[in-house]
């Protein structure tokens, strides 16, 4: 095992003492996976982790959806066929779509005609959770950006504050909208708001998100962007790369290889 | 005193159960929304809200503008307006009441409203909203409510409620100003993103509000036989055309920061609303309805040979506050959504249950605003 995973495993592991890990040691009935609890040393320390993904959009080519249909199966992400009532947690957008305020002049017709993943961005300094007026949406120590679907009263702040596009309402009961029911994350009920939590539910259990071990060109590279010799920082200071509306200050941790 | 509310003619019961079948037309429809849930409104992932809280947004201006009688009759010590005070605070109660309620139509989890208290985030501009509603409805309906019973038992209010109305003043100035902050905090919604927003909020809402209180004293006349004279109702319109006045230079500062800097995404919402963009313009013609309207009402309250005319008056306050309406309770909602942060232009329309929702909340505010202006003219009249 590399340096790199087993760093990985251990961070992502700590994410089990503030969730399911603790659930499972209160309750041992419902434990829905036993963790042991001896090989963590630390408490989870606000802001030392911060999980980040590079898409290489060089990679992630043509009509390829394997990602999106991995995650929405995973996550019970509900299909009620039409836009206005659409749920997703990530999809392609065009390339002026998602980058409105980059250069588009002159610039290479392929690149303009790229479809581009978009999910939520897990900003640095999230926009969503501060209009929140319950803290139903939070950022956790490991900058993930996560919604608590017990506590969300719908008023919807959060999706008029996201400047991304990033968050979506279940106007209607998503349940019976589930294609294939999945075991792996819980489903929502009508009237709370989801969007992407980086796979918080795998990364307990030391495994990447959904999205990144679907992919077969190896297009998603997911990690750390606090330590400085993990992939994800060794490809950004490699690459030119890109956050989406960086002019705004949210310090997107989604990062693009145009 | 409230037992003053049930006598009334016949017109006043007719009037009354109008009202009651209108909120049980809302009431049906807001079943059916609890049964299905928002998606029976016309909004969607992309235009996440629309009537409800662009009614919200219009009648939090209704409520701060009590304020307008108030202020001159408590700090200036205007004698003029001393018969419609009352009527300038309980307009405050019912619209904030009706303010309340939009808010909890909209809520994807009406069950859940109290974790708004039981988990105070002062991060969150709605917690503060919600606070300074709740406690602008109580100020005025207490102190409403002790200065009326005093002038029923004819003793001077206790000095408390003279404490309780000075704290409503910057309190009327509060409730919009947080409003405002809703959308002007919001980062990437160009429409909502600017400082003159809550300026803006503040003077339409004193033209449109005051222009209401005008309207009042009119149907207190014709309906209740409680005539507030002409001279408050003249000072009214002029505050209302000044407000009126700094509403449409609001407008136009905005009009010049977005197409003199030519930023796309400043002109964007602007250019959907009052000249299609991308070939969609549903609401192109009410906007320019409402920027006509407004102009031409808001001469005529600054005109005094015109105003001084009772039908110029009326059709002018009419106009002011439709034309407001449409700018607050459409516009700016709904533009303030499109193009969306993916720049798609998704057009909204709300649906016939949506629509029955917001006339029974406004059919309960008025109920509420009718029982409680009976009891004042009642004791005022000493029937
Ligand atoms: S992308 Fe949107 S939803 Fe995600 S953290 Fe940023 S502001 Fe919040
Ligand atoms: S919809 Fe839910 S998560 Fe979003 S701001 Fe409201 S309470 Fe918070």
């Amino acid at each position: 095992m590399s340096q790199n995973r087993r760093e990985f495993l251990k961070k992502a592991g700590l994410g089990a003492l503030a969730g399911l890990g603790a659930a499972a040691g209160l309750f041992p009935a419902f434990a829905l996976e036993q963790t042991d609890m001896s090989s963590f040393t630390d408490k989870p320390v606000p802001g030392k982790v911060r999980w980040g993904m590079l898409i290489d959009t060089r990679k992630c080519l043509g009509n390829c959806t394997e990602c999106i249909v991995r995650c929405h199966h995973d996550h019970n992400v509900p299909d009620f066929g039409k836009s206005k009532s659409e749920v997703k947690w990530i999809w392609k957008s065009g390339y002026e779509n998602a980058f409105p305020t980059a250069s588009t002049q002159f610039q290479n017709p392929e690149v303009l005609e790229r479809q581009v993943l978009t999910l939520c961005n897990h900003c640095s300094e999230p926009p969503c959770t501060k209009a929140c007026p319950t803290e139903a949406t939070f950022k956790r120590w490991d900058g993930i950006v996560s919604i608590d679907y017990h506590r969300c009263i719908g008023c919807r702040f959060c999706m008029a504050a996201c400047p991304y596009g990033s968050r979506s309402f279940n106007w209607e009961d998503p349940r019976p909208k589930v294609k294939e029911l999945s075991t792996a994350y819980p489903t929502r009920m009508r009237g709370v708001v989801e969007k992407c939590n980086f796979c918080s539910e795998r990364l307990v259990k030391g495994e990447l998100p959904a999205c990144v071990v679907s992919c077969a060109e190896n297009a998603l590279t997911f990690g750390d962007l606090n330590k400085p010799d993990s992939e994800i920082r060794k490809l950004l200071a490699a690459n030119e790369t890109m956050q989406r509306k960086p002019e705004l200050g949210t310090l997107p941790s989604v990062f693009y290889i145009i | 005193m409230i037992e003053k509310a049930l006598k009334g003619g016949r017109g006043y019961w007719t009037w009354v159960a109008f009202l009651l079948v209108v909120i049980g037309l809302g009431v049906t429809a807001y079943a059916r929304q609890m049964t299905i849930g928002l998606g029976v409104t016309g909004m969607g992932r992309d235009i996440s809200w629309g009537v409800y809280i662009a009614q919200f947004t219009f009648l939090v201006g209704v409520a701060a503008s009590a304020v307008m009688l108030v202020l001159p009759y408590y700090l200036h010590n205007q004698k003029a307006f001393s018969k419609i005070v009352i009527v300038g605070e309980f307009l405050a109660v019912s619209a904030a009441l009706m303010c309340m309620l939009f808010i909890l139509a909209d809520m994807g989890r009406p069950d859940r409203v109290l974790n708004v208290l039981l988990y105070p985030s002062p991060h969150s501009m709605v917690f503060w909203d919600v606070m300074v509603l709740n406690g602008y409805l109580l100020l005025n309906l207490v102190s409403g409510w002790a200065v009326l019973g005093a002038e029923r038992k004819g003793v001077a209010p206790a000095p408390w409620v003279k404490a309780l109305i000075y704290l409503s003043i910057p309190w009327a100035f509060s409730i919009h100003t947080v409003t405002a902050f809703l959308f002007a905090g919001l980062p990437g919604r160009h429409l909502w993103l600017t400082a003159v927003l809550a300026p803006r909020f503040l003077a339409s809402a004193f033209a449109a509000g005051t222009a209401i209180l005008i309207l009042l004293t009119f149907v207190l006349k014709r309906f209740a036989k409680f005539d507030a004279g002409q001279e408050p109702r003249l000072k009214l319109a002029v505050l209302s055309s000044y407000a009126g006045l700094a509403n449409l230079f609001f407008l136009g500062t905005e009009f010049f920061t977005a197409f003199y800097s030519n930023i796309p995404a400043h002109k964007h919402s602007l250019q959907y609303l009052f000249f299609g963009f991308e070939g969609h313009a549903p609401l192109v013609p009410f906007m320019w309805f409402s920027l006509i309207t407004g102009i031409i009402s808001v001469s005529v309250l600054l005109s005094p040979p015109l105003r001084r005319k009772n039908g110029a008056l009326i059709a002018a306050c009419i106009g002011l506050v439709v034309s407001i309406w449409i700018d607050k309770g459409m516009g700016l909602v709904f533009g303030g959504f499109v193009p969306t942060p993916l720049e798609a232009i998704v057009d909204y329309m709300p649906t016939a249950t949506e629509i029955s929702v917001t006339l029974g909340i406004w059919a309960i505010g008025l109920l509420v605003l009718t029982m409680l202006l009976k009891t004042a003219i009642a004791v005022k009249t000493q029937e």
